[in-house]
């Protein structure tokens, strides 16, 4: 469907002698995240002042990100290749596989540089209230690409819908023959303060408490 | 200005806009409440609005009917509890979605302590699910609906071992005998608090409560039980089988 952008009110930016078609652009730009109608607006005119150096540059990376740009039919992430250069580097351990919940999670896994083996993005989370069941996440085909795999790491948010889908993925997984099912453990984060932890960060650290 | 404060378990969190959640709690005087928190969608606060968890509450709107704005403090977070029980965790989204079929700021005090005490005893290793067949049965009676096991409806003596699918009265053994089959089996533990439930009337329970809530609360606001019921069910009945 086109976008089409509503009528404007009276004493709204499109009733002043603003062009529409910036009207357009910054309600656009309004929707994005982090960016209100004043900042977008700001990001309108500094565009507009920037034409050569920022728009026409911005124009066509747009552009190509929106012509090459896609998701794996392997593993769900977002790549100019499917299936994706994660799913196909040689240099990468493939029988582990680490689930992560969007592409968020994947890129700060990489930024820390310790998972070296192949993900899978499940696009969400299961959520009894919004009425998100296994058939709206990228469930299925993680299910037909472990047969081979040794370990699944399951790298989901410790909090209730996040732990949620690690059982029930927990449950298919074990069904599907995965010998290793893991997730991240929970607790006190490096440089964290007990003094200022929420009790129940601090119960499940006790819970799940190492010997030294 | 309109303002109060309470007590209240998270039923749930929605974002609003990027910054901000609209949060909705059972509370001990006021019943179902929602308010918005601002900034309470960051990383820090994100944790405090899982459902269950317990909070202290400040609320406030310009006018009474308005949707208001909560101050909030942590108490208790049951739901850090059962992150590892698969059962408990989804008995605890289950009651809190149950819980959101009350009404809107009519104080419910019986429902609001039950559940503080369910969300405090879930994953434990007491028979908390049957305190979830409890929790069900004090919802129905809080909306209406609630079961007659005082006495028997057929004026039968007091070894009541039925329930009525078409009035929620108890039947006793010897006048239900002949219609067992189509009368539901009543749990001794639903009749005394000091009998300890066995898995299988636990399970009668939730059969029983399963009836009336499909039948009556469910359909009165013409919406199906809520597929988390039987989730937790299907998570319960694996765990019992595996433990026993």
């Amino acid at each position: 469907m086109s976008y089409r952008p509503p009528s404007a009110a009276p004493g709204s930016s499109s009733a002043t002698s603003q062009p529409q078609a910036m009207t357009d652009l910054v309600r656009l730009l309004s929707r994005l995240p982090g960016l209100g109608p004043r900042s977008a607006r700001r990001a309108v005119l500094h565009l507009l002042k920037n034409q050569d150096s920022l728009m026409h540059p911005l124009m066509t990376a747009l552009d190509q990100v929106a012509a090459t740009v896609s998701k794996c039919e392997r593993c769900g992430a977002l790549d100019e290749t499917s299936p994706c250069q994660i799913c196909t580097a040689p240099n990468r351990d493939h029988s582990r596989i680490c689930v992560v919940r969007d592409m968020g999670d994947l890129w700060a896994l990489e930024r820390a540089g310790a998972h070296k083996g192949g993900y899978h993005v499940l696009g969400g989370l299961l959520s009894a209230l919004d009425g998100i069941g296994p058939d709206k996440l990228f469930i299925e085909p993680l299910l037909q690409r472990v047969s081979d795999v040794e370990e699944v790491i399951l790298a989901l948010p410790a909090s209730v819908e996040g732990q949620t889908t690690a059982h029930y993925l927990g449950d298919r997984l074990r069904a599907a023959g995965v010998a290793t099912i893991t997730r991240l453990a929970y607790g006190a984060p490096v440089g964290g303060d007990l003094e200022f932890l929420d009790d129940g960060t601090l119960a499940i650290a006790l819970k799940s408490r190492q010997a030294v | 200005m309109h303002d109060w404060q309470d007590t209240g378990i998270v039923l749930s969190a929605r974002l609003f806009g990027e910054t901000d959640v609209i949060l909705e709690c059972l509370t001990t005087d006021h019943g179902r409440a929602a308010g918005l928190v601002k900034g309470g969608a960051s990383r820090k606060r994100r944790a405090d609005f899982e459902v269950g968890n317990h909070l202290s509450l400040h609320w406030r709107a310009r006018l009474q009917d308005q949707l208001g704005s909560f101050a909030v403090e942590s108490l208790h977070t049951p739901s850090a509890h059962v992150l590892d029980d698969r059962a408990a965790l989804l008995a605890l989204q289950y009651v809190c979605t149950l819980s959101r079929v009350l009404p809107e700021r009519e104080p419910k005090a019986n429902v609001y302590e039950a559940l503080a005490v369910l969300t405090r005893s879930l994953g434990g290793e007491g028979a908390w699910p049957a305190l979830v067949v409890r929790y069900e049965l004090g919802v129905l009676a809080s909306m209406g609906y609630g079961l007659d096991l005082s006495e028997c409806a057929g004026g039968g003596d007091d070894d009541l071992a039925y329930v009525s699918p078409r009035t929620g009265r108890a039947v006793s053994r010897d006048q239900g005998r002949p219609y067992h089959d189509k009368l539901l089996p009543l749990p001794p533990f639903l009749l005394a608090s000091q009998i300890a439930p066995t898995p299988e009337d636990i399970e009668a329970g939730f059969q029983l409560s399963g009836f009336f809530l499909g039948r009556r609360l469910y359909a009165s606001v013409h919406q199906p039980i809520p597929d988390i019921r039987h989730s937790f069910l299907q998570a319960w009945q694996e765990k019992t089988a595996a433990s026993s």
